[in-house]
């Protein structure tokens, strides 16, 4: 036990000392201990399923451990609830927001806190007024939760947990929603907090926000503790080692595009979706075989929209879609035509979409009959042919190593990861000359992700057209070769990923128009 | 005029059973579980109310009234209750489908009830028929000095006292769910568990208090339709399972708000029994202006017998199509809630 600490207040805010927690079989967190120090701003690091989030559910009092002992100020303490975590002045802010939706900030600050049998909402404006002014944030009290966006949203629950007096904060991957911009705010947030005596976690994984905000990290490894570092101390080569356990290049191979081809053009799309709102508003741009062009956005901007546009599932307002077979070059309007529309024009059109178990897949279906689900009319109608469909399984399992008992378990029963395996083996197995993805790799480790982008790579070197929507902006300057930036369904700019600046595209992302001339213009000219 | 009054009387009366099973449902619905045992137990309410002041009328030669109808409602929010707390168990521990657990509840109360209306009809000997007559004439007493006023008291002071409680009832559950503390955790418990559990709410007893509350609330609309309807006798006609769907669908009527549900449950009521008064309206205008109106066929009867339900729809049409938030079911309802599910 460290006593250096920078109040000399004895013992430190939390300590966590050999928690173990296991969901059946899986073991969440193996005897992790962790430290939390009054006044400070610590990283928790670790890849998708290192077990971060639970660790900290232990603190918020959404899990119980089930081993470990938990101590705060020193004192040992139980936490079976998140009413045990708000008496002991600890506040979680969850990656998915709870707040409830029909009710206004002010009523969902004092949710479930039962101060008067009648509700002061009053009395609740003003104090919330008080704390936004102490730390630099705004939040109308009357404004309901369904009118708020992401930021808003977040500030709310930030202003929740320091209405319930919470002195130590931890926040689960509060950028992941955040364009750059609003990040630099929330983090100006936290320092304000800090200067305030306030400890704070931050779950994340993404390196550059650790070395920015942090004093101290900490990662999981796969459920294990590995180790702390001061952040003056380290740098993001060495982080990434300690989360993986290996040294892992961080590039991605980019060769270039390969005498590009008009696959996919785009003209003036409009979509209004079903609640009467404008999605995408005249919308244009080319995708060329041959190529990945990177679609990036803050979420919600469209994305969604205009990949199920060009697949067929969506109703297009106005606007045309045009694809060009790869050898004669002839083009045909998509316009107006389903899915079976479009593979009957013999388009080889493959769409990962973003709700994998959703669109992409049938949870309840084990993996051959998913792979099915893209030939179900070959075979003798009405006899299905079966055959096929379990090579191809065992093939993408052995080629993708998907961590599976066998081909006829349910996709459900498989981690994110491996049913993105499964997803990605399918599309790509007809050998798509437009493959269409969205957030391909959200929710999977650095590992998968890898994979995936090699996956995209390999499909653009074979000369398909590839649209890959992605949210790390990071990622979409290394992988692709052109990026379209969507802000509120329009096309801001269309950028040259190489020579690109991360700044830019967030630029691009937040303000209509923020840049005037494009080279990626004259590139489609050319082509 | 004579029947108006008639028809409004009638409407009151049919109302405030749907208004009780309305009610009920609503507490229900609004911490996210969808009862659909709402007319099972409303029978269950009815028999037990019946079943408790039969033993204590037959038992006692010197039965207090007053005392008989106390034991009556006990009696019938007590089992409403209890089939409430079974539908929990069901549905909030065993996580159980929770329109099936309904339907089941009500295809069971409808049986129970009419099993043990039977035997104490043959209990009761004689004609085959019981009747808890001191009892019912508590249910059914009102002021003698108001009743007498003309054309008002017929209106509005005919009624026993459960009439005027189901509008008190009412008026008061959407303050506590519009003002209330509880009333903000209930809500957010159906909107969003998961919410409601991180702000340290306790779901689970949010979910059973609503449930059997709100069970033994619908219980109440049996029990008024027993004792004030058919005072205080048992009937085997099926009218308190029509009434309960009616219950049912009026929630979707009232857009979960109780002070909606009491002039949608006299709608109701007065649509209910238009058929019974259609014929003489028909005489009415056939002897005033000389028309020809044939008069009404059973299948007619049958149309408007079914207007409530396309009241109904129309609303469902229309709270769609005007999506305004506020009006929209709990958004969790039927959604079963698991913590440590991932």
């Amino acid at each position: 036990m460290e006593s250096t600490i920078q109040f000399n207040s004895g013992a430190p805010a939390v300590q966590m000392i050999d928690i173990t927690k296991t969901f059946g079989t899986v073991v969440a967190n193996n005897k992790v201990s962790l430290e939390i120090r009054r006044g400070e701003i610590l990283s928790l690091l670790g890849e998708n399923g290192s077990g971060k989030t639970t660790l900290m559910n232990m603190l918020s009092g959404i899990y119980y451990p089930d081993s470990g002992t938990i101590m705060v100020d020193g004192r040992p303490v139980s936490i079976r609830s998140p009413k045990d975590a708000f008496d002991l002045r600890i506040g979680m802010i969850h990656q998915h927001f709870k707040l409830v939706d029909v009710l206004t900030a002010a009523e969902n600050i004092i949710l479930g806190l039962n101060e008067k049998f009648v509700l002061d909402l009053k009395n609740v404006r003003k104090t919330v007024e008080e704390i936004c002014g102490r730390y630099g944030f705004t939040v109308d009290p009357n404004k309901k939760v369904y009118n708020m966006s992401v930021s808003e949203k977040q500030t709310l629950e930030i202003v929740k947990v320091l209405y319930r007096g919470a002195d130590i904060l931890i926040l689960d991957e509060p950028t992941a929603v955040l364009t750059p911009q609003e990040t630099q705010k929330l983090f100006a947030v936290m320092r304000n907090m800090k200067e305030d005596g306030k400890s704070i976690v931050i779950i994340t994984h993404k390196l550059h926000e650790v070395m920015e905000i942090s004093d101290r990290v900490a990662v999981l490894r796969k459920g294990e503790y590995i180790g702390d570092i001061a952040t003056k101390d380290t740098d993001p080569q060495q982080l990434t080692d300690m989360m993986v356990g290996r040294a892992v290049s961080l590039n991605i191979d980019r060769p270039d595009p390969v005498n590009p081809v008009r696959r996919l053009t785009v003209t003036g799309l409009t979509v209004i979706d079903d609640d009467g709102v404008k999605k995408l508003h005249n919308v244009s741009f080319a995708a060329m075989g041959g190529e990945i062009l990177g679609v990036a956005g803050i979420s919600g901007s469209g994305q969604k929209e205009l990949l199920e546009a060009i697949a067929g599932l969506r109703i297009i307002e106005s606007g045309d879609i045009t694809y060009y077979e790869p050898h004669t070059g002839k083009a045909v309007s998509l316009l107006g035509m389903n899915p079976r529309d479009i593979k009957r024009l013999g388009v080889r059109l493959a769409f990962v979409p973003e709700d994998r178990l959703g669109m992409g897949l049938v949870g309840s279906m084990d993996l051959a009959d998913n792979m099915m689900l893209k030939s179900y009319k070959k075979g003798r109608l009405p006899l299905t042919e079966r055959k096929s469909p379990k090579q191809l399984a065992e093939k993408v399992v052995q080629d993708l190593e998907v961590v599976t008992p066998s081909i006829s378990t349910p996709v459900r029963k498989l981690s994110g990861g491996n049913v993105q395996k499964v997803l990605v083996g399918r599309e790509v197995e007809g050998d798509p000359t437009l493959l269409l993805s969205a957030y391909a790799v959200r929710g999977l480790d650095i590992n998968t992700s890898y994979t995936i982008y090699r996956l995209m790579t390999e499909q653009k070197q074979r000369g398909a057209a590839v649209v890959y929507v992605g949210e790390d902006l990071d990622v979409l300057l290394e992988l692709a070769d052109r990026i379209l930036v969507l802000c509120s369904g329009q096309v801001s700019g269309i950028v040259d990923a190489r020579t690109t600046t991360k700044e830019e595209v967030g630029l691009l992302m937040t303000h209509l128009g923020a840049m005037q001339t494009e080279p990626a213009d004259d590139k489609e000219v050319e082509a | 005029m004579d029947q108006l009054i008639s028809l409004f009387t009638t409407a009151v009366t049919f109302g405030t059973v749907i208004m009780y099973g309305a009610m009920g449902e609503i507490l229900t619905e609004k911490s996210g579980n969808l009862n659909l045992g709402v007319p099972g137990i409303m029978y269950i309410g009815g028999i037990a109310g019946l079943i408790g002041s039969f033993f204590y009328e037959n038992g006692n030669p010197n039965a207090i009234p007053f005392v008989g109808m106390l034991i009556a409602l006990v009696c019938a929010f007590a089992a409403a209750a209890l089939a409430g707390l079974l539908y929990s168990f069901l549905t909030i521990t065993l996580r159980a489908n929770q329109n099936v657990t309904g339907l089941t509840l009500t295809i069971f109360g409808a049986g129970f009830a009419n099993y043990f209306g039977g035997s104490l009809n043959t209990m009761a000997g004689g004609v085959g028929q019981i009747s808890v007559a001191l009892t019912s004439g508590v249910f059914r007493y009102s002021v003698p000095a108001l009743k007498t006023i003309p054309v008002a008291g017929q209106l509005f002071f005919s009624y026993g006292y459960m009439v005027y409680l189901a509008i008190i009832l009412a008026i008061v559950l959407n303050w506590v769910i519009s003002r209330t503390s509880v009333g903000l955790n209930l809500r957010a418990v159906g909107e969003n568990a998961a919410t409601a559990d991180a702000a340290g709410i306790n779901v689970t007893r949010y979910k059973y208090l609503a449930t059997c509350i709100g069970a033994g609330i619908s219980g109440l609309g049996g029990l008024y339709y027993v004792m004030d309807y058919i005072k205080g006798t048992w009937a085997n006609d099926g009218n308190i399972e029509a009434l309960g769907w009616l219950a049912v669908a009026l929630v979707i009527f009232a857009t979960w708000k109780s002070v909606r549900a009491i002039w949608g449950a006299y709608l109701f009521g007065a649509l209910y029994w238009l058929y019974n008064f259609v014929p003489s309206f028909i005489e009415l205008l056939n002897n005033t202006f000389g028309w020809s109106i044939p008069p009404m066929t059973r299948a007619m009867q049958q149309i408007i017998q079914m207007l409530p339900y396309v009241v109904t729809i129309i609303v469902l049409l229309f709270v769609s199509f005007r999506k305004r938030k506020e009006d929209q079911p709990p958004a969790s309802l039927g959604i079963p809630y698991f913590r440590e599910e991932r």
